[in-house]
């Protein structure tokens, strides 16, 4: 809400500068965003009257003016169309500094000599229009500095208030809380009852009075809409940012900035028969004031006539019945509609009221009556008119009922650590406005003011205490706690390890948006469908991930688009797999590799990466959890067919690895070969406790075996063949060669494997262990035709 | 005796002249091996009486050790040669790039978070992780903030139409954790949050950390000593902090927590870097904690904003961009 400093100060007037009552109420909770000036920082302009405005003898939209101070006429050159005689105006005497150090000299324009010049109110930086100069009221007083007249030294306070202080939206309430922090009492303007001067009445119906536990209305005949608004209130509504519209509008806007009530005027003469405050009809249509046209739902609280909804309730009236040009005779309406009745509902039809945002919050209860007064007094006394008594139609039942708080005063020192005066605590309190019901030597009972929808509980007190001592007056300790060390399960391998190991592997960790193209999504899973959002900010972030690689790719993209010719990036995050038992939100670690094997260098030529490089560092990442793991080859929409596997641990698939699918990568505009890999994080971070077992004296036992086979067979197949048939003592089978080409058969392999073993308690003969070997090959041969090589 | 003389001198010289360890190796065969000269002289000793027998003997053996050590000498300083030039041969240019990948690095993201995670660990804080698609209960109404509430309005949140939505905070972690542990408690809760807003300041997704300490006597006294402290170890220096009421539903009383800069011409200017507060108790009550005997503290900061101010990033979108240029100044 943004409000002028000095109509604040007309009701309470601390004796700090306005830096200082802007850091003063920030610190107690209303933050100011943004504070301006009221104007431009300008001087030597005054309230000038143009005497006579003749057409300039050399320039077809030029004027000649004689301007009046009072005293004495001056010649002055203007350009706007709407100068002319007998208007009030800005004028910048020759000596004048306008905003920007533009200093006003003696001028000769077109051979017309110019003394000055007259203002408009964007040169003066005081508001927005540039229709020409500024016209002031016809009894501005001449020769007066325009700064004095006009209020200009005023700063212009925007204050981002929090949901729970509806209560300061409004001068009245700021000045309420500016009083408290400096203990002053504040000066509110006489609130007279205006006594009816006719009989007429309105009939008010209310049919929800849950929703609407008081509504007040009162009829004014025979009002002269074509007056306009006196200057001081067109100048404070617009420095709270309320354009000037009618009388009418403009009274009932300044009800609401001054006392927070929200109020609305009916064109009575286009009202049917009575109003009644009623639930809109599903579907029921209304045209809006501006111009909108919704169609309602039965959850919103309206007010309507006989014959069909005027307005929403505490949200915008309609256009229909809304004051205009030919109005004569006005309904005006001040009403308390329950916050949750009104939270939310503007939201749902995408709107958003100065009434809305104060009836959600929590407008004063006891506030109508007042309002209604001010607001007859005020526009009366610019249109005239004859008002009729105000029709109360009130529910006590269901107005909010004064809750008695207790605050315990050991409970308000335990909080704080720290003890306030129970003066201090008594003024704080009673100044916001609570009443002191009871009290003993423990505590306090209060009642809340009207005001407050956000004091129910104890906490409440001790909030407010706390806030208007001052945050930063309470004392700072370090607590005081139990130092018992949580357990950490030794065979957790955190993913800061995990992290860091493909840090040391030149990969860069990437964070994508769990958001993504459902397009894009669809090109690396087609088996989950993916969770969307029913809001979503973009259509390119329209679902949440089955899986991390179309982030990571995307992120090649933008990296080779800017000539990166070697990208390696992980992230680990959740994907979020939808299923019969409901969504799985899992963790994944995921990596992608592009581009050369190792950094451009001096030795040798730059290889690109293949797939074992893949797997090497994925496997590397494996290990750190000690758990065994297999690949074996699989299909994935995503990957090269015949260059990508499942990985397995115990069965169970815990995620994929293989060459992005070259119509893949050329589909997505792509330089490949491109490499991918994402495993389920739980799997590889639980590892194994490690387990001492004696070191054999023995010596260890090698031979190496060469044999040829089927090239589709597997290595883990040969691995597999080998460990089930060498017996116990074999301690480990290693790949040293893999062949095919010249000297071996098309469509055959050749390997080259180190067999070793070892016994724990003695040394192994040869006759064992050529018998071992004998084993293996007979089964090589056996289970997979292979041939020893000759 | 004249002669063995004669032997030795041609022995040395002959030492010298050896080329190479071939060279040196004859000479040591031809004079000291089985049938070498100085060898064959023992030979002649059976000439001789018992009593010359000794004196001679001694003599031919000394003969011989003259000419063995001229060998060894020889020897060591061919060896030494050898070795010299080899080791002038292997010389590299020990400045050339080393071979092997380089580092990476984490994002600055998770630099942030492992910071802080540390920080509270120190002090008996676990962390807590929790779903980012959380639903309705978790992350609002058990959080004090009903249906319609204004402060709804403050989340801009991301629907999915059948009760659940992308979490808006980790505050949600909170409420998990009480329902399911008695105090004390001690958690930091980090990760993926979601808002509906896209701009320079604002990105749909941001990470946050929730931390939240529930005991016997917490007070505001000690949430303002905690955080105080952590400002200071996280910025490295002995920043001014203010702490500056506000509100949210969950917390009560609530705080926004600044920190003090001098602006360019030197007014003190102050930033909002965390909003904390004692937990609400309507909050307790949702997750069954007893109000009367504990209270406690909850805090929560977005973790790239600490990051942009630590390492001077401006625009925050940069986080999710993942351009290995801006990635790589952070390791």
């Amino acid at each position: 809400m943004k409000f002028s400093e000095q109509w604040l100060r007309e009701w309470v007037n601390p004796a700090i500068s306005s830096e200082e009552l802007v850091a003063q109420i920030t610190l107690a909770g209303l933050e100011v965003d943004d504070v301006g000036s009221a104007a431009g920082e300008f001087s030597g302009v005054i309230v000038g009257e143009i005497v006579s405005a003749s057409q300039h003898p050399n320039a077809d939209k030029l004027q000649v003016c004689q301007v009046s101070d009072g005293t004495t006429e001056t010649q002055v050159v203007c350009g706007a169309p709407n100068a002319r005689a007998g208007i009030k105006v800005a004028f910048a005497t020759v000596g004048a500094v306008l905003p920007g150090n533009f200093k006003i000299k003696k001028a000769k324009i077109r051979q017309a000599e110019s003394f000055g010049m007259l203002c408009s109110a964007s040169e003066l930086e005081i508001g927005e229009e540039n229709d020409g100069i500024m016209e002031l009221a016809a009894d501005a007083p001449l020769g007066n500095d325009i700064r004095t007249y006009l209020n200009l030294d005023d700063k212009i306070i925007d204050v981002d208030l929090t949901p729970n202080r509806g209560d300061c939206l409004s001068i009245a309430g700021l000045a309420r809380e500016v009083g408290v922090l400096n203990s002053l009492d504040v000066t509110c303007p006489e609130y007279t009852e205006q006594a009816p001067q006719i009989e007429d009445v309105f009939s008010v119906r209310v049919n929800a009075p849950e929703h609407c536990p008081r509504f007040l209305g009162r009829v004014l005949n025979n009002i002269d809409i074509t007056k306009t608004s006196p200057l001081w209130l067109q100048e404070k509504l617009s420095r709270c940012d309320v354009r000037s519209i009618d009388p009418v509008v403009d009274v009932t806007n300044y009800i609401l900035l001054e006392m927070g009530q929200p109020m609305h005027a009916y064109d009575l003469d286009k009202v049917n028969g009575s109003i009644i405050v009623r639930m809109a009809n599903q579907g029921e249509s209304l045209t809006l004031l501006d111009g909108q046209k919704v169609e309602l739902t039965n959850e919103t609280l309206v007010i309507a006539d006989n014959e069909g909804v005027l307005g929403m309730a505490g949200i915008m009236g309609g256009a229909d019945t809304g004051v205009g040009e030919g109005t004569h005779n006005v309904f005006l309406e001040a009403a308390f509609f329950n916050p949750i009745s009104i939270a939310g509902k503007a939201r749902s039809y995408g709107l958003h009221t100065d009434a809305s945002h104060r009836f959600e919050r929590g407008v004063d209860y006891d506030l109508q009556r007042k309002a209604m007064d001010r607001a007859t007094l005020l526009l009366q006394s610019i249109v005239g008119g004859q008002a009729g008594p105000i029709v109360e139609q009130a529910s006590t039942e269901h107005l909010p009922s004064l809750t008695q708080v207790v605050l315990r005063k050991a409970r308000l020192k335990s909080l704080l650590a720290y003890k306030i005066a129970d003066e201090k605590v008594l003024d704080i309190l009673t100044r916001l406005g609570l009443s002191l019901v009871s009290s003993d030597d423990d505590s306090w009972t209060f009642t809340a003011p009207s005001w407050r929808f956000d004091i129910a509980i104890e906490a409440d007190l001790v909030e407010e205490v706390a806030r208007v001592y001052g945050y930063n007056n309470l004392p700072s300790t370090n607590p005081v706690a139990s130092m018992e060390i949580p357990a950490k399960p030794e065979i957790e391998r955190p993913l800061t390890v995990l992290r860091r190991h493909m840090v040391s592997r030149g990969y860069q960790e990437a964070i994508t948006y769990s958001m993504v193209e459902p397009g894009l999504l669809a090109k690396f899973d087609d088996l989950n469908k993916p969770v969307k959002l029913v809001n979503p900010i973009s259509a390119d972030m329209a679902v949440i991930r089955t899986s991390l690689w179309p982030g990571l790719v995307k992120a090649l993209q933008h990296n080779q688009n800017r000539q990166q010719s070697r990208v390696r990036l992980f992230e680990t995050g959740q994907r979020f797999i939808p299923s019969d038992q409901g969504l799985a939100q899992q963790d994944v670690f995921a990596g992608l590799l592009y581009g050369s094997k190792h950094p451009e260098s001096w030795h040798g030529k730059a290889e690109s990466v293949d797939y074992f490089d893949a797997k090497g560092d994925l496997e590397s990442l494996l290990a750190i959890c000690g758990q065994t793991f297999s690949f074996e080859a699989a299909q994935h929409l995503a990957l090269h067919p015949g260059q990508s596997a499942a990985i397995k641990c115990a069965d169970k698939t815990i995620g994929f690895i293989g060459a992005m699918h070259p119509g893949l990568v050329k589909d997505l505009d792509l330089q490949g070969p491109v490499f991918m890999f994402e495993v389920d994080l739980a799997s590889i971070s639980e590892g194994v406790l490690s387990a001492y077992e004696t070191l054999s004296k023995f010596p260890e036992m090698r031979r190496d075996l060469a044999i040829i086979l089927d090239q589709k067979i597997s290595v883990a197949k040969v691995t597999q063949t080998i460990e089930s048939s060498a017996g116990q003592w074999l301690t480990g089978v290693r790949l040293f060669d893999v062949y095919q080409g010249q000297g071996i058969e098309n469509g055959q392999k050749s390997l080259a494997l180190g067999l070793t073993w070892q016994h724990p308690k003695r040394t192994l003969t040869d006759d064992e262990v050529n018998q071992w070997v004998e084993q293996v090959v007979e089964h090589l041969s056996k289970h997979l035709d292979a041939s020893l090589r000759g | 005796m004249q002669h063995l003389k004669q032997l030795v001198t041609d022995g040395l010289t002959a030492v010298a002249q050896a080329a190479d360890e071939t060279a040196l190796d004859q000479v040591r065969v031809q004079y000291l091996g089985k049938k070498g000269e100085l060898t064959q002289q023992l030979k002649s000793l059976g000439q001789l009486s018992a009593q010359e027998r000794p004196a001679a003997g001694a003599k031919i053996n000394e003969a011989k050790q003259q000419v063995q050590d001229a060998i060894t000498v020889k020897r060591t300083m061919m060896a030494s040669e050898a070795l010299s030039a080899q080791l002038a041969v292997e010389s590299i240019d020990v400045t050339l790039p080393g071979r092997g990948q380089d580092l990476g690095g984490l994002h600055p993201v998770t630099m942030t978070i492992e910071r802080i995670e540390n920080f509270f660990a120190q002090i008996g804080f676990s962390v807590a992780q929790g779903p980012e698609i959380e639903d309705d209960y978790h992350n609002f109404e058990a959080l004090n903030i009903p249906a319609h509430h204004p402060a709804r309005a403050m989340h801009d949140t991301f629907y999915f139409g059948d009760g659940t939505l992308l979490r808006t905070h980790t505050s949600g972690v909170q409420v998990r954790t009480m329902e399911t542990q008695q105090p004390p408690i001690r958690i930091i809760c980090p990760g993926r949050v979601y808002r509906c807003d896209s701009d320079q300041t604002h990105s749909p997704m941001f990470h946050q950390i929730e931390g939240l300490l529930v005991d016997d006597n917490i007070s505001f006294a000690d949430l303002k000593g905690i955080l105080h402290n952590f400002l200071k170890v996280f910025f490295e220096r002995d920043l001014q902090v203010r702490f500056r009421p506000s509100y949210f539903p969950f917390t009560e009383p609530s705080i926004e927590v600044d920190i003090g800069y001098l602006g360019k011409d030197g007014e003190q200017k102050w930033l909002e870097v965390l909003g904390c507060g004692m937990v609400h108790p309507k909050v307790f009550e949702h997750s069954g904690i007893d109000t009367e005997k504990y209270t406690g503290f909850a805090f929560g900061m977005g973790v790239e904003r600490l990051a942009m101010l630590r390492y001077g990033v401006k625009d925050l979108r940069m986080f999710f961009e993942n351009d290995l240029r801006f990635l790589a100044q952070f390791s």
